[in-house]
């Protein structure tokens, strides 16, 4: 059954939610975080649009800044204005920010420790029709591989909210990672979220298996939980949507519990989620383990639900993880 | 109109002799590093450190400093030795250069040694740096200046025309970025490898105020910078005309000193060089 100290909305089992983009989020955060910190920015690189931050750019345009097609830019004078005290969110599509200025992050803000909040829109398969090259699926690997750097993937649009604020808060950089596809919203402004513990959405009274989940497939993950219950499969799901640091403790205990594990993610299965998940558990305690993402491949055109079933990120293809650990 | 006095421009020039020989001395230690290009931009820091930037060595956070940025890292050793003998450290720290545990890192980090504003090597990144604390600064309107000091190999690199580009759309007249023109990159001459000329013209399209300067004459260093506050609608490029290995005849125009240390057997010669310049 779903957490009930998870506070979701109510009607996620019968498919009663609403849709929104996770990107929503962006928007919705850094006009919050702006009202309350003078000195957020938002550093735009031509897609304000379609990042959402022109919705910042509508509530304070004399705190958004425009560097035009030049990602190297953004970050590098992003870091330059956190080193005078601001506190700057760049926005970008991941494919170009990480992708193309990954160096720049490296360097001018994990190195050099400037608190700039790197938001990577349009990740993911589900980014669509615009193809392999604009759907960022190896930016979760870029990204944790950089010490003092946190790693957050929100599930929903309320969820990206709260990583905004807590991005905002926190004490070094961040990367923020969201999606451009309309994906269920199932968090409220009740659920918790705390950088680094993760969520627990689902647990069945005798689970088999841990679903550990980062980003918008997790209403497959819950589809998937639901089918299984059914046929006698219990399980338990958490949302982990800060990568870096990882909730040790709290996926070892649900690990501990199932002695099986699937991971969910819409980036690379290499190096990413599931990369972090078999570094942590192999040291710490393992067990069988099957990653549900793209399987060492790009992508390609296609509407964002008609990706997902084709590349086995939907509930069946979860479902068919889970019987694959189960079988181990 | 000069803004410095022969007495001034003296002092200022015994100064770079000073830290000319505390990077020879600890780049001997190193074994390591980056002698001509440091040798090179000595006076330009000196004249920085010790004349024109608003700056306190023992409240290197003070919040009315101007802003020294280094974009072309590797020519640290001779920022080191400036901010000692400027008092932000004492001298003989600088024999740790490139030591394990040292503050003094191989290029520059912002964390291990305070004064240093941000960590740089990577080429192509200070002069957008140096624009978005000139951005903020002005958007707080703070009257500190921003000074970045570049070399012209990184001209190559687009990240470099990515910041002049944004430093000229917003017309950043607290910005003021030093070019070391040596004409000389690890591979040979920069017109060799990848021309950059004209480089004063490509400034001056892309919205910039460009004074052409000799880079060892402590009056036009000064001079220039001095201009450069007068201009209110541009940002300035002091396209800073230098010998790399400045000071030592081995060095000066060679390229194979560009990433090279000089060896214990060379330290002693090399400084009474140096010394005798001032006779």
């Amino acid at each position: 059954m779903l957490n009930p100290d998870a506070k979701l909305v109510p009607g996620i089992l019968e498919g009663k939610f609403e849709k929104k983009p996770t990107r929503d989020g962006l928007g919705n955060g850094t006009v919050e975080a702006g009202k309350l910190d003078p000195n957020v920015v938002v550093l735009s690189a031509d897609l304000g649009d379609s990042t959402r931050a022109a919705w910042f750019q509508k509530a304070f345009p004399d705190r958004f800044i425009e560097v035009g097609v030049a990602e190297q830019n953004l970050a590098t004078v992003a870091s330059g204005m956190a080193a005078v005290g601001k506190v700057p969110f760049i926005a970008s599509y991941a494919a170009f920010s990480p992708g193309r200025n990954w160096e720049q992050i490296r360097t001018t803000i994990a190195l050099n420790d400037q608190k700039v909040i790197v938001c990577g829109m349009h990740a993911g398969i589900q980014t669509g029709p615009d193809g392999a090259t604009h759907q960022m699926l190896e930016d979760i690997a870029m990204m944790r591989a950089l010490p003092n750097m946190n790693v957050i993937v929100p599930m929903d649009s309320e969820e990206g909210r709260k990583a905004i604020l807590a991005a905002a808060k926190a004490k070094g950089p961040s990367y923020v990672r969201f999606g451009r596809a309309n994906e269920p919203v199932l968090t409220t402004p009740e659920t918790p979220f705390e950088i680094g513990k993760s969520l627990k959405i689902w647990e069945s009274k005798e689970p088999k298996v841990t679903i550990l989940v980062t980003g918008s497939l997790l209403y497959q993950a819950i589809v998937a939980a639901q089918s299984l219950e059914a046929k006698g499969v219990g399980s338990i799901i958490l949302d982990v949507h800060t990568v870096k640091p990882l909730d040790k403790e709290g996926i070892l205990d649900a690990v501990k519990k199932t002695k099986r594990v699937v991971t969910v993610e819409e980036h690379q299965i290499n190096g990413g989620f599931g990369g972090a998940i078999a570094e942590l558990l192999g040291e710490e305690f393992p067990v069988p383990m099957v990653r549900v993402g793209m399987l060492d491949i790009f992508g390609q055109s296609g509407e964002p639900d008609e990706l997902v079933k084709f590349f086995h990120l939907d509930a069946p293809g979860i479902q068919e993880a889970v019987e694959k650990v189960l079988k181990k | 109109m000069s803004h410095i006095t022969e007495k001034e421009i003296q002092a200022l020039e015994e100064k770079a002799r000073e830290a000319r020989i505390t990077t020879i001395r600890s780049l001997v230690q190193a074994k390591s590093g980056h002698t001509g290009g440091s040798l090179g931009m000595a006076d330009i820091f000196t004249a920085l450190y010790f004349h024109i930037a608003k700056h306190d060595p023992k409240n290197p956070d003070w919040v009315e400093r101007d802003y020294i940025v280094l974009s072309n890292g590797h020519i640290t050793p001779i920022r080191y030795a400036v901010m000692a003998h400027a008092g932000y450290f004492p001298v003989e720290e600088c024999l740790t250069l490139r030591k394990l545990g040292s503050r003094l890192q191989g290029h520059p980090e912002r964390d291990m040694l305070p004064g240093v504003e941000t960590t740089s090597g990577p080429l192509g990144s200070g002069t957008s740096q140096a624009a978005g604390m000139a951005y903020a600064l002005r958007m707080d309107k703070k009257p500190n200046r921003v000074y970045c000091l570049t070399s012209d190999g990184e001209q190559q690199e687009g990240n470099t025309w990515e910041g002049v580009m944004f430093a000229g759309k917003h017309k950043l007249s607290n910005l003021v970025v030093f070019m070391d023109r040596n004409y000389i990159q690890i591979e040979g001459s920069t017109e060799d490898v990848m021309p950059l000329e004209p480089l004063a013209d490509k400034y001056r399209a892309f919205n910039w105020h460009v004074i052409e300067i000799d880079g060892h004459n402590m009056e036009a260093i000064v001079d220039a910078c001095e201009q450069a506050k007068a201009i209110k609608s541009k940002p300035t490029l002091i396209l800073a005309n230098t010998i790399m290995g400045k000071g030592v005849k081995e060095i000066e125009g060679n390229y194979k000193w560009h990433g090279t240390a000089p060896k214990p057997e060379q330290e002693e010669s090399f400084i009474k060089q140096i010394r005798e310049a001032a006779k």
